[in-house]
């Protein structure tokens, strides 16, 4: 039996004094389509942000393949398959569209900090980077500066540098909040086809309809713990996920 | 003529010393006020040498070598600190350097090292040498910047979060950017020990840290044409006015802060600016021209 792709076990973050993530565990098995939903502040965000490594652990681990990579740096875990696309958009300023996605998709010319000097040529990478532009849709905004564009395009500018690190798992953090209706329908399938060809994906959505449409399983997650998962319309209709989950959708509103 | 050569070696030192800063703070985006303790690492390293008996060109890569390794070790704190804490500890750094060499007997104390000897060359050779040496390093930078390692310098400067995002050895980079500017800074500092034949620890001191600085922000940090514009102009001032001497630091640090509030792009920015601005109004012109028709781009 080969080990699942992902998996935590048992996972613990304290910020202060308040437990973002408390005792999570969760595995991933290889191709799948997770969707993660929980109400506000259930520490979603802190889990995929745990996963790629930007928060440490304070207890439990994290293995990829079955490898342990809990204590491994941020870089070193894009290198091995990681990639994130983040719900708050941070776009390198100082580079045009084109080039924040090529340098993601150089990840191998990167690597070593003096090899990177033997390089020059950038070709390859770019015409690449237009492609998932293409892909995400917003192809049209190559050549534009990050800083001039509306957050809707950012939003896939993030996918699309994610996509470029030809990552084994994708994490997505509200990608299609900032889209209008129709963007989103769009994006949802073309997350849809990246996970056809092989890419699990596990995606934060508050965007109810598209995350039923789209994923295979759900994993839901209140106060920083796993209070179900399965398969997506069994989960919405466990009572405990209601009484977390929509039944605080009211409050959540206000 | 002599007075003409003595200026362009100075030119020469001046270039390799502010670009090799610019590669730090420029490139990789760590500012750093302390870069005159690498310039003077390197001074005092190949003067020793070059008494000792070793010949001028291996002295001048010792240098450069031993100015490198300590920048490697600053460059760890770079690591740890960033921005404002970061200028503060490489400022600490320039301060250390100083209290240790003029405490240090064999280094000469405050006096410094005198009787360097001849690099054996004519002054006007020695020019060409330290020209050649700045030439060959602003083609590196022109080189470094357009490299992949150029690229991964520009996130790092950028978003250094993002950037381990996407797989950047951060930490990696900016070590490097750190050994390679100080051991550049190093050879700098060879050459001038080389050229005045006498160092004293004052030289290497807090004003030349603001002055290195104030050349690449001026120029405009991370632009290799910039920087070597602003190098000359700088470097030519004390001896156009000779009261630019005397205020040294009031007036680099006053350059430096201006450059900062007013034109943060500084020289390369404001022509680029200028240039775009020519441009739109041609455009518009040509639009007019067209009576309206042309799409604006």
């Amino acid at each position: 039996m080969t080990a699942p792709l992902l998996a935590l076990e048992d996972l613990r973050v304290r910020f202060g004094g308040v437990a973002a993530v408390d005792g999570a565990s969760l595995t991933l098995e290889h191709g799948t389509f997770t969707g993660l939903i929980g109400p506000n502040g259930a520490g979603k965000t802190t889990l995929l942000r745990l996963i790629i490594g930007i928060v440490r652990a304070d207890n439990g681990r994290i293995r990829l393949d079955g490898r342990d990579i809990t204590k491994l740096a941020v870089s070193r875990r894009a290198r091995l398959g990681l990639a994130m696309s983040h719900q708050i958009v941070r776009p390198f300023r100082s580079l045009s569209v084109l080039d924040n996605v090529a340098l993601a998709a150089g990840r191998r010319r990167t690597r070593d900090p003096l090899l990177s000097l033997l390089h020059v040529k950038r070709s390859t990478e770019r015409a690449r980077a237009r492609e998932l532009l293409d892909l995400v849709g917003i192809g049209d905004a190559a050549d534009a500066e990050p800083a001039k564009l509306p957050l809707g395009y950012l939003k896939r500018l993030e996918m699309a540098r994610a996509l470029a690190l030809e990552p084994r798992l994708l994490l997505l953090d509200e990608p299609l909040a900032g889209l209008n209706h129709s963007e989103a329908h769009r994006l949802a399938d073309t997350i849809a086809g990246i996970h056809q060809t092989g890419t699990t994906v596990l995606l934060i959505e508050h965007n109810l309809a598209e995350v039923m449409r789209v994923c295979r399983r759900l994993v839901v997650l209140d106060q920083g713990r796993v209070i179900a998962e399965g398969e997506p319309r069994a989960v919405m209709a466990d009572p405990k996920v209601r009484a977390a989950y929509l039944g605080e959708a009211p409050h959540a509103a206000a | 003529m002599a007075y003409e050569i003595t200026l362009l070696t100075i030119i020469g030192i001046n270039l390799i010393l502010a670009l090799s800063l610019n590669l730090i703070t420029g490139f990789c985006g760590q500012i750093s006020l302390g870069h005159a303790a690498f310039y003077g690492t390197g001074a005092y390293c190949a003067a020793i040498l070059t008494k000792a008996g070793l010949p001028f060109p291996p002295a001048l890569l010792a240098g450069g070598v031993v100015a490198g390794l300590l920048g490697l070790i600053v460059g760890l704190t770079s690591l740890r600190v960033r921005e404002d804490f970061l200028a503060i500890t490489t400022m600490g750094v320039g301060f250390l350097f100083l209290g240790f060499v003029r405490k240090q007997s064999w280094l000469g104390g405050e006096l410094g090292v005198s009787g360097i000897p001849a690099p054996g060359l004519s002054d006007l050779g020695y020019m060409v040498l330290a020209i050649g040496i700045a030439a060959a390093v602003a083609l590196f930078s022109l080189y470094v910047r357009r490299s992949w390692m150029g690229f991964a310098f520009d996130a790092v400067a950028d978003d250094e979060d993002t950037a381990r995002v996407i797989g950047i050895g951060v930490a990696g980079y900016k070590l490097t950017a750190f050994a390679l500017g100080t051991a550049l800074a190093g050879i700098a500092g060879g050459l001038y020990a080389h050229y005045a034949r006498i160092i004293v620890p004052d030289t290497f001191g807090f004003t030349l840290s603001v002055t290195i600085l104030a050349m690449v922000v001026v120029g405009g940090i991370g632009s290799t044409w910039g920087v070597i514009v602003a190098t000359v102009l700088l470097s030519l001032m004390p001896e156009l006015f000779r009261f630019v001497n005397d205020y040294k630091l009031l007036l680099f640090g006053g350059l430096l802060l201006l450059t900062m509030r007013f034109s943060p792009g500084g020289l390369a920015g404001l022509t680029r600016e200028t240039w775009h601005r020519l441009r739109r109004n041609q455009g518009r012109n040509r639009e007019q021209v067209d009576d309206g028709t042309a799409a604006r781009s």
